[in-house]
């Protein structure tokens, strides 16, 4: 397994890392090119494994978490979206309206010709993941 | 408002095609708007398209609909229906309606079109003696071939005979054919078609229209119409020269007279052989008095055709505008709209020019004759005539009066394949859509300087093709030409992922016998590097793997493909929570079984719901409820209803024969049949059907994809309906068959329709796009004409044989069920962001406002006894 090996066990990072990490799952409880939604107290992230296969370049067999609420729904469904990619760039789209987003870095890159519902931000927040050993975790401020 | 003052008063007395091409274009163009029109209609209805009525037969009303319903809805135009005008009053410039209201005009139009001559035969007051005119007209027809069929010993065919072989005859005749009637024209000239045709053309119609089983008697008059000597309803010809003919109905179709009445009344001035005297500004001798279409007596003739009135509704508007159009001469090209029969004549068919020269190709054998008539140096294009193939009409029709490319005109005459005619680059100037007036400068315009890049934007942009039709194939012609030498390529495809179309990808999988993404985005993607899909490919290549059997839509590769519908089996709603629906097949339920429902959605604590599919959905399911959902439905009998995929949806029926009074067949029966054959089927889009017991309709047939309507003898089968935003009517593809053969017929139908659609594309606009329309989809499925029946009957075939219920298959599988947990590090935990309140006794999500408001009844973990 390469996927976002850390020598170490997560430890809590500088001043701007996160303020803890949360162990989410193990590696092969993730579908690969699926979400799967975990639960931090009241926080829901939605979790992404890339499958090993070249068109992720880089992304290849990584696993990315960004949140799992839609700001163009309200629901908390991102999880939920299908995976792929736009001129290269891994994503996933809103299972409601199917607004695109970057995996990597949340922006919205397709609107749709909607706005996020309540003023919400129209992109999405990333949370860092390291995996150690089989194990997830995922980094929460 | 842009006008200073009121506007005035525009009167049309006339509800005909005219009449609204005069409204149509006065609204286009009166900007500012200086008139309020009042059209006055003597029938109950909005002006039709007259010149399609044998299409309201198997088509129905919204057959010939005519134009943009809106313009009646346009706030300066009045539409009185049913309201004939009875007199005009040019002193007091009014007019006074049926009911005695009066009505004062600035300006009058008369657009009273013609009535059908009854010529002075006796006996032509018999009942079953009809004329050919209007919707009413074609509606009592039907009525009598109908009651007469009922009477009728089984087996006997209603006899029908039509005095007149002119266009409107034969048209007649080809409904009465519709109506399963025989048909017997009777033409008093040497042949049929007289006006258009030359004696040649005709030898070869007569020979096409008795192909289609109609009987023609040329040369032949008929003395009296007698009765039948017990019903006293019309039951014999007699003709001049001895002759008799038993007929149990007639339609008569001698020719029109023009509707000039009020205008003579009114004291205008009126032609030798009828209508009111226009000058070339289409105004009578009263200033403010207008008369347009058949009504009007211009150049010293009545013109009996849509062309010439559409063009003089033009020439009114523009000269109430203060313009200077006059009427440019009548064109009198037509096109004969009776399926299966091509014929079209323009210009000088009868070669009557000084020292014309006529060239002539003729297949006595195929009924096929074309002629070309050519001024004496054989160069310049003076009219032509067109029977049993009619394909040159369209490109040669506006190259009237033009010299001909090429040196032998007789190429243009040959066969497809028999030698290329000369390439036609028609000028700008040439007349392409008569009946709108529509020149190929116009087209191309439409595509140069109005971005329009398909046949359907130019319809809209320039109303070319939007009458008749007959010109079409041109359009797309010149739309084609211009777009390629624009260099604009018309993209098919589905997304930056794929060049192809969804149905090219279709075909692309098959026959390279591919069966994962992986291997498809490979080799069929564009360049491979970060090319890993998207949301609008994936479900597309999902939907194609899965017509094309490769087992559960979740197992392996095939899940990550899955819209969250298909992959949660369930229909997502606005919370995130799903919605369930268990399939009933044609809407029947037992009482257990929805004794069962009843229990899950109390137990669940769901919204339930009747469908307009005629069944059952439950809202307000959670992902990691569904399993336990499904296990007490697939105990109880059920299965997946499919609600959530592009796929069938439900089979609609009326109860039927089983129970109705009125009922023909079991059509409860034939729609369970059918949903558990379709049952599961993956297509371009959502798929609905429909089965009526009778011709009451009550399932609705003709609003579905596809709708069977039970028939005395068999099933009608129509194709192409739909609700939605662009509601549609289906459309009728196949009449009185079996079982069997309406089985085979839809099989053939779905598995064309799931193979060659677009992405998202119903059933309605696929049609459209077919080549050759409703009809292309008949020879394709009918009659086999591009040999692949046995190929989609085989594929639906493996369909129905590898069916299996997905919800099941899911419960079975424990790596499936894994994916049915709501939270990968809490499986069974509720979202905790979920919020109810409780309307009319049942839960619904809570609003923003009542969730701030603290109003909430409940939060996710309502459920009672799981």
């Amino acid at each position: 397994m390469t996927v976002n090996d850390v020598a170490e066990a997560p430890v809590a990072a500088g001043p701007a890392g996160p303020a803890r990490w949360e162990r989410a799952c193990l590696v092969s409880d993730l579908f690969p090119e699926r979400g799967a939604a975990a639960l931090f107290g009241d926080v829901q992230v939605a979790l992404f494994r890339l499958p090993d296969d070249a068109a992720y370049g880089g992304h290849a067999g990584r696993v990315h978490a960004v949140q799992n609420l839609d700001p163009f729904s309200g629901a908390h469904v991102m999880s939920r979206g299908i995976v792929g990619t736009r001129a290269g760039e891994p994503t996933v789209a809103a299972p409601v309206y199917k607004q695109v987003f970057s995996l990597v870095t949340g922006v919205c890159l397709v609107a749709a010709d909607k706005t996020p519902k309540d003023g919400l931000p129209a992109d999405l927040v990333t949370y860092p993941v390291e995996v150690r050993g089989d194990v997830i975790y995922v980094g929460l401020p | 408002m842009v006008n200073s003052g009121t506007p005035q008063h525009l009167v049309v007395v006339g509800g005909g095609m005219v009449a609204q091409r005069l409204v149509e274009a006065l609204r286009a163009r009166d900007d500012a708007g200086r008139y309020r029109v009042t059209v006055f209609a003597e029938e109950p209805r909005a002006p039709y398209d007259r010149v399609g009525l044998t299409r309201w037969f198997e088509e129905g009303p919204e057959g010939i609909a005519l134009g943009d319903p809106d313009l009646w809805a346009d706030p300066l135009v009045t539409l009185h229906t049913d309201r004939r005008i009875e007199s005009i009053d040019r002193t007091a410039k009014t007019v006074t309606d049926r009911l005695g209201h009066v009505h004062p005009y600035d300006e009058l139009v008369l657009a009273t079109g013609s009535s059908a001559a009854m010529p002075p035969i006796p006996g032509n007051d018999l009942p079953g003696v009809f004329v050919y005119r209007t919707i009413d007209d074609v509606a009592a027809l039907r009525g009598w071939v109908e009651e007469k069929r009922r009477c009728h010993p089984a087996g006997k065919p209603v006899r029908g005979a039509v005095i007149g072989g002119g266009l409107l005859g034969l048209e007649a005749a080809g409904a009465l054919t519709a109506l399963d009637a025989q048909a017997t024209v009777i033409e008093f000239g040497t042949h049929l078609m007289g006006v258009q045709v030359d004696l040649g053309g005709g030898q070869a119609l007569k020979r096409l229209i008795n192909g289609k089983g109609i009987g023609v008697r040329a040369e032949t008059a008929t003395s009296q119409m007698r009765p039948h000597r017990r019903t006293g309803h019309v039951g014999r010809l007699d003709f001049a020269d001895g002759g008799r003919l038993d007929v149990d109905v007639v339609v008569v179709a001698t020719g029109v007279r023009p509707r000039d009445e009020l205008g003579r009344a009114a004291g205008l001035p009126v032609g030798e052989r009828g209508g009111v005297v226009v000058d070339l500004s289409c105004r009578t001798e009263d200033p403010n008095i207008w008369a347009v279409g058949e009504v009007a007596c211009i150049e010293g003739r009545c013109l009996g055709l849509v062309a010439p009135g559409n063009t003089m509704a033009e020439v009114v508007v523009d000269r109430l505008l203060g313009g200077q159009a006059e009427f440019p001469g009548a064109d009198t090209a037509t096109k004969l709209k009776l399926s299966g029969v091509d014929v079209a004549s323009f210009g000088d068919a009868h070669a009557r020019t000084q020292d014309a020269v006529e060239v002539v190709w003729a297949d006595p054998v195929a009924g096929v004759y074309k002629k070309l008539v050519l001024s004496d140096d054989a160069r310049t294009l003076l009219g032509g005539v067109f029977v049993g193939d009619a394909a040159p009409y369209a490109s040669l029709r506006p190259m009237l009066g033009a010299e001909l490319p090429g040196d032998d005109p007789s190429a243009f005459l040959l066969p497809e394949g028999g030698g290329a005619a000369p390439g036609l680059e028609l000028p700008d100037e040439a007349n392409v859509c008569s009946c709108n007036n529509v020149s190929a400068g116009t087209i191309r315009g439409a595509v140069t300087e109005h971005q329009c890049t398909d046949v359907p934007g130019v319809k809209a942009c320039t109303r070319a093709g939007t009458t008749c039709g007959a010109c079409l194939p041109l359009v797309k012609k010149l739309v084609d030409t211009e777009l390629e030498r624009a260099g604009i390529e018309v993209s098919t495809a589905l997304c930056e992922h794929f060049e192809m179309s969804r149905a090219q990808l279709f075909d692309a999988v098959r026959v390279a016998d591919l069966h994962s993404f992986s291997d498809i985005v490979a080799r069929f993607g564009t360049g491979s590097a970060g090319n890993r899909g998207c949301d609008i490919c994936k479900p597309v290549v999902a939907s194609i793997l899965a017509s094309l059997g490769n087992g559960h839509i979740l197992a392996g590769e095939q899940s990550t493909l899955q819209d969250t519908n298909d992959h949660m089996l369930a229909n997502l709603q606005k919370d995130g929570t799903y919605s369930v629906v268990p399939r009933m097949p044609g809407g029947e339920v037992t009482p257990e079984g929805l004794i069962v429902v009843g229990e899950v959605a109390r137990d669940f604590g769901l919204y339930t719901k009747i469908t307009g599919g005629q069944r059952i959905d439950m809202f307000g399911a959670r992902v990691e409820q569904l399993p336990d959902i499904w296990r007490r439905l697939v105990d109880a009998g059920f299965e997946s209803g499919h609600a959530y995929g592009k796929s069938l949806r439900t089979v609609k029926s009326c109860v039927g024969s089983t129970w109705c009074r009125y009922g023909v067949q079991d059509s409860v029966g034939m729609a369970v049949e059918l949903e558990l054959r379709y049952r599961g089927l993956r297509s371009p889009h959502k798929l609905k059907l429909g089965v009526s017991g009778c011709a009451r309709e009550c399932a609705e047939a003709r609003g579905k994809d596809v709708g069977v309507i039970a028939t005395d003898k068999g099933w009608n089968v129509y194709v192409g309906g739909n609700g939605g935003q662009t509601p549609r009517h289906a459309r009728l593809l196949a009449e009185d068959l079996t079982s069997e053969e309406l089985i085979r017929t839809i099989d053939r139908f779905l598995m064309y329709y799931v193979r060659t659609a677009d992405r998202l594309q119903r059933t309605a606009p696929w049609i459209e796009e077919v080549d050759g329309g409703l009809e292309g989809v008949r020879e394709v499925i009918m009659e086999d004409s591009l040999g692949i029946c046995a190929d989609l009957d085989a594929a639906m075939a493996r369909h129905v044989e590898n069916y299996e219920d997905e919800w099941k298959a899911v419960l079975e599988d424990p790596e499936k069920l894994r994916r049915f947990s709501s939270f990968v590090n809490a499986p069974k935990d509720a979202d905790p962001s979920l919020a109810y309140v409780t309307e009319r006794g049942q839960r619904r999500p809570a609003t923003q406002a009542e969730r701030a408001a603290g109003v909430v009844i409940a939060g996710p973990k309502l459920e009672v006894r799981a």
